[in-house]
């Protein structure tokens, strides 16, 4: 190499090298899609499902989906979880799913912006199914991003109030609160300190009280969490200042930050038999469908009532309405039998059958509104209250952003520290948060 | 010529030869450090999320980490503390034990097998039983304490306490140093304490001038190890904060991690965070070579300003 010492020819060799050993890990899959869905195939569905009775259900489903479609055999991987899923995704090859379903709603803005799953939008066109008119509005929102439909509902979670209907009777309490207001004066009747603790609190409002997280709280106002241009409003919204307010005059009216959390350090877990509002140490809780089942598989003794979530005063028109979350189903853009794949995602999304079949065996909200009023659903009669706060229009769900739920996790930081005490000026607080926002934001783009 | 030729097959055959041997060595290190090495420098200039093929984004990912992450700060002021503090009791709490161990004349064996027992630990079984008995509203250890009148602390609950509390975790699995320093302790020329006992030399005297000095390649190899293994602490922060928060996380909801109030936020975990839950590899990959270029600037410190530690010949 003449002009060029050896020493910088071998810099450029290895240089040159590097550049391409990395960008060949990089490139995208081709999206598949050319595949014959009415001949004899087999595709790879993954799930998160692992408990004996929702692995049962998914069998079921399958079964029912190999019945409808004979020639096509579903290998089910079940007990995955999202990280696994996230790498699957990126790396494709023969063993990696055709399909997944997966239980974080926070993951579908990173899989639609960076194209991890298919837009299913065309498929659905082509199908002549209108998601606007199969799904409930908060789950249609939560499955996609900026105009890309990269997800489906599959069964879905409602946010409503459990309560105890033997300490209502002793505190007089009547009937479930209906606005924040008398859940407030409800919660200070219910609560009954023993010393510097209590034998029975009325409710613990502190995050990390469980499904007590910031955005299960706004559900109840209204939140928009971001503009037509996608900035941040959570410092303008006033449903996020006003949920932030009621939040911290519950901590405060009900024993302050550090009595509260030294209560809460002795609780039992939230997936335990000990949950605390099956021992009865809280009296109400915020909670989805699930924590029926297992309220009353804990036989504890007192009376469950289940109720929706209360509204703020000015919202009282609204109550029934409630958080909206759940499970998701999507195709593998590394996928090579998309064609089948989709065959199987519409069947178990919006069949109605299949929908209120899996619905039954795992007891979740159906995430179709046919499915929702079907008569073959089979539940407590108290499971009847979620079913309504998923079909209610004004439900509410946090919408799908391009770097998943980190403006969630932002959003809840600040909420530790306003309820602890450390930040004491709101509204410079939520300033603060929505420019933490927009950074990750661009940070992502 | 022919001669110049033959010496050169020759040398030639000897660089092969060479390189044969050092091959095994040189793939290894070509293919589990060298390329993982400059794809990280690569890609910390880079947008990449795992998906789109990667594009070039200068320093901003830098800026990102120091300016704009708010968790990057937190999570380096803990792997430090970690670094200094954990690193530090540790090694003294292995050696005084080893040192103790090896006085002991009759029950040596159960008091090994006792001290060596919870280092084979698995790291989760571990931290929930340390979060279950330092539960300041249910645990045995604060139960104690109030009986005895002693202020019981919030242990994993309160961020003052969270990092002492595993501290008192890691030096529970002390077993590993203890074993090594014991082999080290035992290892002490016989004739050298003689000596210093004729000399009038005091216990103090005796540890300082001759067990010291005979150990201290072994403690500087404890030293050395343990702040690599403080740089790399991940599962039990994060074990310990997300069991002690009561939060697992469920269907919608995020969990991050260094409950409470970022106190047991490492830099490990933020690697994971930023790359494999954020997709934001670019960021992973600067949190990375600052977590690198820590763990080399520690250990240059310390094998360049030993104090003493290592002898000539050592």
């Amino acid at each position: 190499m003449p002009g060029i010492s050896r020493k910088v020819a071998a810099a450029l060799a290895v240089s040159a090298s590097t550049a391409l050993l990395a960008t060949a890990c990089t490139g995208q899959s081709s999206s598949g899609g050319t595949d014959d869905a009415s001949k004899d195939t087999t595709i790879t569905f993954w799930h998160a499902w692992s408990a004996p009775n929702e692995v049962a259900g998914v069998k079921a489903l399958i079964a029912g989906f190999e019945k409808a479609h004979p020639n096509i055999h579903v290998n089910v991987v079940g007990n995955m979880t999202d990280d696994k899923m996230n790498q699957a995704l990126r790396a494709g090859g023969s063993k990696a799913p055709d399909v997944i379903s997966s239980f974080t709603t926070n993951g579908v803005g990173k899989f639609c912006s960076s194209g991890a799953l298919v837009d299913l939008g065309p498929l659905f066109e082509k199908s002549g199914i209108d998601p606007a008119t199969t799904f409930p509005k908060a789950m249609s929102e939560y499955t996609q991003y900026d105009g890309n439909r990269c997800a489906v509902p599959l069964l879905g979670d409602a946010y409503g109030l459990y309560y105890n209907k033997t300490a209502f009777k002793k505190a007089g309490i009547t009937s479930p609160p209906k606005t924040w207001s008398e859940f407030e004066a409800d919660a200070r009747k219910l609560t009954i300190s023993k010393g510097d603790t209590y034998s029975q609190l009325g409710f613990m409002p502190n995050y990390h009280g469980w499904e007590t997280t910031t955005e299960h709280y706004m559900g109840q106002f209204g939140p928009t969490y971001f503009d037509s241009s996608g900035k941040s409003t959570i410092a303008t919204d006033p449903a996020v200042s006003a949920a932030f307010t009621l939040q911290k005059k519950l901590v405060d009216d009900l024993g302050g930050f550090k009595k509260l959390e030294k209560f809460r350090s002795g609780l039992g877990d939230e997936w335990g038999p000990k949950h605390p509002f099956q021992t009865g140490q809280v009296a109400m809780q915020l909670d989805g469908e699930w924590r029926l089942g297992m309220a009353l598989d804990a036989k504890p003794d007192f009376e469950i009532g289940v109720a929706p979530l209360p509204v703020p005063d000015d919202q009282a028109d609204q109550y029934g309405k409630g958080y909206i979350t759940g499970t998701i189903a999507g195709i593998a853009a590394t996928s090579k039998k998309q064609n089948a794949a989709w065959e199987l995602v519409k069947y178990i999304t919006t069949d109605t059958d299949a929908v209120v079949g899996f619905s039954n065996a795992i007891h979740n909200v159906p995430s179709t509104l046919a499915a929702l009023k079907s008569p073959k659903l089979k539940y407590d009669p108290r499971f009847k209250t979620f079913l309504d706060i998923a079909a209610n229009p004004n439900s509410s769900t946090s919408p799908a952003s391009i770097n998943g739920g980190v403006y969630l996790t932002t959003i809840q930081e600040l909420g530790y520290d306003y309820e602890s005490g450390k930040v004491t000026d709101l509204k410079a607080g939520l300033k603060k948060a929505a420019a933490q926002i927009d950074t990750d934001i661009a940070q992502a783009k | 010529m022919a001669t110049t030729h033959t010496l050169r097959a020759k040398h030639r055959r000897s660089r092969l030869r060479t390189l044969a041997f050092l091959s095994p060595w040189l793939i290894g290190f070509t293919v589990f450090f060298a390329y993982p090495m400059i794809s990280t420098v690569y890609f910390s200039f880079m947008h990449y999320d795992g998906f789109k093929p990667p594009t070039w984004v200068g320093t901003k990912n830098w800026k990102y980490v120091f300016e704009s992450y708010p968790f990057f700060w937190p999570a380096l002021r803990n792997t430090l503390w970690l670094v200094v503090i954990m690193v530090t009791l540790r090694v003294l709490f292995g050696l005084g034990i080893g040192m103790l161990i090896t006085k002991i004349k009759t029950g040596t064996g159960v008091f090994r097998t006792l001290f060596y027992l919870p280092y084979l630990a698995p790291p989760v079984a571990a931290t929930m039983a340390f979060t279950f008995l330092l539960n300041p509203g249910t645990g045995p250890v604060n139960s104690i304490l109030e009986k005895a009148g002693i202020p019981a602390p919030g242990w994993f609950n309160d961020p003052s306490w969270s990092k002492p509390a595993l501290t008192l975790m890691f030096l529970w699995g002390v077993g590993d140093l203890m074993v090594i320093f014991m082999a080290a302790l035992l290892d002490v020329p016989k004739d050298q304490y003689e000596a210093a006992e004729l000399d009038g030399a005091s216990a103090w005297q005796r540890f300082r001038f001759v067990t010291l000095p005979n150990i201290s390649p072994i403690i500087m190899f404890a030293v050395v190890t343990g702040v690599i293994a403080a740089m790399q602490c991940y599962t039990q922060p994060l074990v310990a904060g997300k069991v002690a928060s009561g939060v697992i996380q469920g269907a919608g909801t995020m969990f991050q991690p260094g409950y409470p109030e970022h106190s047991t936020l490492t830099l490990p975990q933020l690697v994971y965070n930023l790359g494999f839950q954020r997709f934001d590899y670019g960021s992973a990959c600067v949190v990375a070579l600052v977590l690198f270029a820590l763990s080399m600037a520690f250990t240059a410190l310390l094998m360049r300003r030993r104090g003493g530690l290592i002898q000539a010949g050592d």
